[in-house]
């Protein structure tokens, strides 16, 4: 067995983030680690990688008892990890990124030669060749940059173990398929691969195995090729999900929002449509096609050069945030954490920051006002909290994002816009996403659905309009679309409906 | 999305410190030449750009060139050291009443320990407490401040004439030992063009120097890479306070003594230099040419508006513009 772990356990303070891990897996195998967003998959992986040490429980490298004393040691043992959040340095050249932090070197000077050598070397195990290795990092677009960090953790020739946790989450479909052809290539050297991924596509593409977490311990494992989806699911949640897009029955209503000849300063190229009260219309779009950037030029956030947007019968001119807002429109940004909420903020601060009016009195927040008016929207959307006055950054991602929303409903928005909603959200809470999304609808709300994840707007939506290289094609509705002419149309193929 | 701008332009920026210190130069020689009056005897048309005034220009940009190498290693780390002002006069003080009692070599080793000591303090602080380096620098400022007006009774050490003295001469005269009177400029130029080299070297081409711009410009990734991320912060607050030191050294030996209320204000000159030169206060960015070109910008600034007979309120609001002028431009430079 290549890499073996016994009971793993580890708590930070109070919580138990591993609560008994055992872990087997063979050389030259992948194995895909599943399991909800809090399920211990990254704690695990930062175990395996050095750069947290366990509780308790024992690993073994090659039958070698194995404990890692820092990632710097993890890789000398040939343990090799890509991180899930970018950790590329903007300011270093792509070569330096990736011998980063084991720099060859002469005395105390860099070995240049020796450097450009390995960097190269590793980008070639990959099976890139189009990434320069003396410009900067800061200058190649996000999905260049996760190349290089998972060129990085083959710095050392092919590894022992390599872990890539969630590699594929700013990749477009290529640079993806590139990815699983080099995991294939890692195999066949001898390479145990841990994959990591909320896509169960991925994992039926590149794992032999699965092993599903739940809450800290391991759950469930057996060989990917005979696993149902459904059964992989129940582990996962500990429960049945009895389904995962629950739809809310909502009728479609006059036209609320009309847009036409939408036009940014990059994306969108064009964009027209209208939106109806209670329709919840989907935006599909491959990375890179212009669908957030539609919806920041509709919000105002980003200019737009030309274009008209009524409001019913209200044209909308001199378009702000500020101006959107006041028109009764909200939107819901795909950063959480950078754009959309104020993490140290308490829930409600954070959720009462756009329309302080109703919890003040005389110009002053009355604190007493705007906890019972956040209380009150915590139930009703069921968020999981201690009180409305904890810091949103200690909920849940699933929990940040029902604040989120629930920050556009306490300030009444009619129309809301919903940038990748469920992103890095896990299985049960993005069942509670869509349920509320439905119900929302059924208020008479217009909602538009902006998604890289078919099968979510699939499972929503009213209609659906695909966006292809900054255009966005008119909306149909729902019964008109297949997987595959919605990917056709989304990629510039002849799309012939089905 | 790479290199969309035309060569020529990405030239241009990237050489932007430097055509800024060129014109200035050629432009501070035009006004001086212009003002010149041939009917007084006084007013010499080529007294900016006569080799001389270059000498003293040099030398009057040694000490500040010295710190901005310094700083700009932390700077390049993401940090910044508020205390050098006083660091510099805390170590000339120590190094006065070091070589009154020692000698100039116990001297030297004062200063320099003594500077490299309060880095050591400051980096120490930030990389155990956390607290963002501006505060703990702050405190600093105020600390060292007081140690070297306490250490001199709230006087100036005076020190005996020594080899040291000439150090910072901008140009040797002929009561100068022999060996000073060959030497075309004043030493401490010299120290301050090996202390950029080295600098430079260490930044360009070393491992540490290549990990404090992974530090500065993304210390979560430095960390899950396995850097030394304190290790690396309190060397490079020791390394500049070295620096600093050596800054303090050159400064008793251009007073003849050490001077407890000397430098007050002199970090903000250095950390101008350091951002003239496309140092960030962000982190990631700058080099040890550019900190030298920022300090010599400053010093013709200085040289050129004392010819000129510009009062220091104008030289003031000038090198303030100069500073928001010169971060304009890096924010150009960094816009993709």
């Amino acid at each position: 067995m290549r890499l073996a772990l016994r009971g793993i356990r580890k708590a930070f303070g109070p919580t138990q983030a591993l609560a008994g891990v055992d872990l087997d897996a063979p050389a030259g195998s992948c194995l895909a680690l599943i399991g909800e967003n809090g399920a211990g998959k990254s704690t695990l992986m930062k175990v395996i990688s050095g750069a947290h040490t366990a509780d308790e429980g024992t690993m073994a490298l090659d039958g070698v008892p194995y404990a890692p004393t820092g990632p710097v040691d993890a890789r000398r043992h040939g343990v090799a990890i890509v991180y899930q959040e970018l950790t590329i340095v903007d300011h270093l050249s792509v070569a330096e990124n990736i011998v980063l932090g084991a720099e060859p070197s002469r005395g105390p000077l860099v070995n240049a030669k020796e450097r450009d050598r390995i960097a190269r070397k590793a980008m070639d195990l990959l099976g890139v060749t189009d990434i320069p290795l003396d410009i900067l990092a800061g200058e190649l677009s996000v999905a260049q940059q996760q190349l290089v960090e998972i060129s990085r953790g083959l710095a050392w020739g092919s590894p022992k173990v390599l872990v890539l946790d969630e590699p594929t989450a700013s990749l477009t479909a290529s640079d993806a398929a590139r990815l699983f052809e080099a995991v294939d290539r890692l195999k066949t050297s001898g390479t145990t691969v841990l994959f990591i991924s909320h896509h169960m596509e991925e994992c039926r593409r590149v794992a032999d195995n699965y092993l599903i977490l739940r809450d800290g311990s391991s759950v469930g494992h057996g060989p990917m090729s005979g696993a149902v989806e459904a059964d992989l699911i129940r582990m996962m949640v500990g429960r049945e999900v009895a389904d995962l897009f629950p739809r809310t029955p909502h009728t479609l209503g006059e036209p609320i929002l009309t847009v036409s000849g939408l036009r940014g300063t990059e994306a969108p190229e064009e964009a027209s449509f209208t939106l109806r009260q209670g329709e919840i219309l989907g935006v599909f779009g491959l990375v890179g096609s212009g669908r957030t950037e539609m919806l920041r030029a509709l919000f105002g956030l980003d200019p737009a050069l030309a274009g008209q947007v009524h409001l019913k019968d209200l044209a909308l001119t001199n378009r702000s945030p500020r101006a959107s807002l006041a028109a009764g429109i909200g939107m819901v940004s795909e950063d959480r954490k950078e754009e959309g909420l104020a993490l140290n903020l308490s829930i409600a601060d954070n959720l009462t920051l756009t329309r302080l009016d109703p919890v003040s009195s005389q110009g002053l927040v009355d604190r007493r006002k705007q906890l019972d008016v956040s209380t009150k929207w915590m139930e009703h959307l069921k968020v999981k909290a201690h009180s409305a006055a904890q810091a949103i950054g200690q909920l849940s991602g699933g929990n940040q994002q029902k604040v989120a929303i629930a920050r556009l409903l306490h300030h009444d928005a009619r129309i809301l816009l919903l940038d990748e909603p469920t992103r890095g959200i896990d299985i049960g809470a993005k069942a509670h996403i869509y349920r509320l999304i439905g119900e929302l609808a059924a208020e008479g709300r217009a909602i538009i659905v902006v998604s890289s994840y078919m099968p979510e707007l699939i499972g929503i939506c009213d209609t659906i309009a695909p966006m292809c290289r900054g255009r966005l094609l008119p909306p149909r509705p729902i019964s008109d679309w297949t997987p595959q002419s919605l990917l056709a149309a989304s990629i510039g193929a002849s799309s012939h409906a089905a | 999305m790479l290199h969309e701008r035309p060569w020529w332009l990405r030239t241009l920026i990237a050489a932007g410190p430097f055509l800024a210190l060129i014109l200035l130069w050629i432009g501070f020689a035009l006004a001086v030449w212009l003002k010149a009056d041939p009917t007084d005897d006084l007013a010499n048309p080529w007294a900016f750009v006569a080799w001389k005034n270059q000498c003293l220009i040099l030398a009057q940009s040694a000490i500040v060139t010295i710190g901005a190498c310094g700083i700009v290693m932390v700077m390049i780390s993401g940090g910044i050291d508020l205390s050098l002002g006083s660091v510099i006069a805390l170590s000339g003080v120590v190094g006065a009443m070091t070589l009154n009692q020692f000698g100039p070599v116990a001297g030297i080793c004062a200063a320099l320990l003594t500077g490299a000591a309060a880095g050591a303090f400051n980096g120490g602080l930030v990389a155990l407490t956390g607290i963002t380096p501006f505060i703990v620098t702050l405190g600093t400022l105020g600390i060292a401040r007081g140690m070297a007006k306490g250490l001199a009774d709230n006087q100036t050490i005076n020190t005996p004439p020594t080899w040291l003295d000439p150090l910072m001469r901008p140009f040797p005269g002929p009561s100068d030992p022999a060996w000073l009177t060959g030497f075309p400029i004043a030493p401490g130029v010299v120290i301050a063009a090996l202390v950029a080299l080295a600098v430079g070297l260490l930044l360009r081409k070393s491992v540490f120097g290549r990990h404090l711009y992974a530090i500065g410009s993304n210390p979560a990734a430095a960390r899950l890479c396995g850097l030394r991320v304190k290790t690396s912060t309190v060397a490079v607050y020791a390394l500049c306070g070295l620096l600093i030191g050596l800054a303090g050294l050159l400064e008793q030996a251009k007073l003849h003594q050490g001077d407890p209320t000397t430098a007050v204000g002199r970090e903000l000159d250095i950390i101008a230099a350091a951002v003239i030169g496309g140092a960030s206060l962000s982190g990631g960015v700058g080099t040890a040419l550019g900190a030298v070109i920022g300090a010599l910008l400053m010093g013709v600034l200085r040289n050129g508006s004392q010819l000129l007979e510009w009062p220091t309120w104008v030289q003031e609001i000038i090198i303030g513009a100069v500073i928001v002028v010169a971060v304009g431009v890096d924010r150009l430079r960094a816009r993709r």
